[in-house]
């Protein structure tokens, strides 16, 4: 366990992180790309300036989404792998596998989703470009303290676990970062800047659809990080390897310098 | 009722953390080197600019919408 692990899991995770946005990328295609063109089209019918296209509609939909999923994909997948590092032998005892899914369960609760409950995604129109600057700083800022008190809250608990058990440590934990999200969601100003006659369905769908490409992107990554790295970390011993003197099992985690 | 010594299901085998000065190095280059695409993708030419113009923005407008970051 050494420099050598880590620099295979990073590898895996980026992998594992381009085939989960491969997949989020057809869910993003399938279910956003028609709330982001009606969204277009109510921008269009509301707005009497056409400012020139830089980039078409159609290399937007299509490459541009690609080139934005898929980097989002790969850079996440190789911060999890990171973190996983990290988090591995330390949570509990979790195999491999285990503790990968369980990591990407958390890193959508906050990275994505406790942030996305207090400044949720927004479709083209909704928006005063006016407040780009405050709208930016408060969805990194509550992203960058779910995902501080996320990690603290699992040191709080690994912790707290021996004198209150596994069980109530837990408890104990999480109910402290559901109090300290509840504090920073009452303190930080409220942004609501939907336009008067913009339509419900289509902003509960185009939110819908951003929260199904994050669960795509989060759970497979989770299954195939997973899959990866308990085949890198616990090889399954090999008896015919053995036998003939060839011995796989041992080289797979450590022959990577 | 199971039987009174019966084994329960094997826990997996504990595992040897890595070691912190071994993540490191890792964590720190690699942290920065994709959080600042991470920015390119979700940021950049919005609140901030790196980079002149708007072609950034235009280019992963749908992306950036989509996977919930402010955008305009």
């Amino acid at each position: 366990m050494n420099s050598a692990t880590v620099r295979s899991l990073l590898v895996r995770g980026m992998l594992a992180g381009l085939g989960a946005g491969l997949l989020a990328l057809i869910v993003a295609y399938l279910l956003g790309e028609p709330r982001v063109d009606a969204a277009i089209a109510y921008e269009d019918a509301h707005t009497a300036e056409h400012g020139m296209e830089i980039v078409s509609r159609s290399l937007q939909s299509t490459a541009g989404l690609a080139t934005g999923v898929l980097v989002y994909g790969v850079s996440l997948g190789g911060i999890a792998a990171l973190a996983y590092c990290f988090a591995l032998g330390r949570v509990g005892r979790f195999s491999p596998r285990a503790t990968a899914l369980l990591l990407s369960g958390v890193a959508l609760l906050a990275v994505y989703v406790v942030p996305f409950l207090k400044y949720p995604a927004n479709p083209p129109s909704v928006g005063d470009p006016e407040t780009i600057g405050k709208r930016t700083t408060l969805y990194f800022l509550m992203m960058a303290l779910s995902v501080l008190l996320a990690i603290a809250s699992v040191i709080v608990g690994k912790r707290l676990a021996p004198r209150l058990g596994t069980w109530y440590a837990t408890v104990v934990a999480i109910l402290g970062f559901g109090v300290a999200i509840g504090l920073a969601y009452t303190f930080l100003p409220a942004v609501n800047e939907v336009p008067e006659d913009f339509s419900a369905t289509l902003l509960w769908q185009f939110r819908l659809a951003a929260l199904a490409i994050q669960l795509t992107l989060w759970a497979s990554f989770g299954l195939l990080f997973g899959h990866l790295a308990e085949r890198l970390l616990a090889p399954k011993p090999e008896p015919a390897a053995a036998a003939t003197g060839r011995g796989t099992a041992p080289e797979a985690a450590a022959s990577v310098h | 009722m199971a039987h009174p010594i019966a084994p329960t299901a094997p826990a997996a085998p504990a595992i040897t953390p890595i070691s912190v000065k071994a993540i490191l190095p890792w964590a720190v280059f690699f942290g920065i080197l994709l959080m600042a695409l991470i920015y390119f993708v979700g940021a950049e030419q919005g609140a901030t600019s790196l980079i002149s113009g708007e072609d950034v923005h235009e280019w992963v407008h749908d992306g950036r919408h989509l996977l919930g970051f402010p955008c305009h």
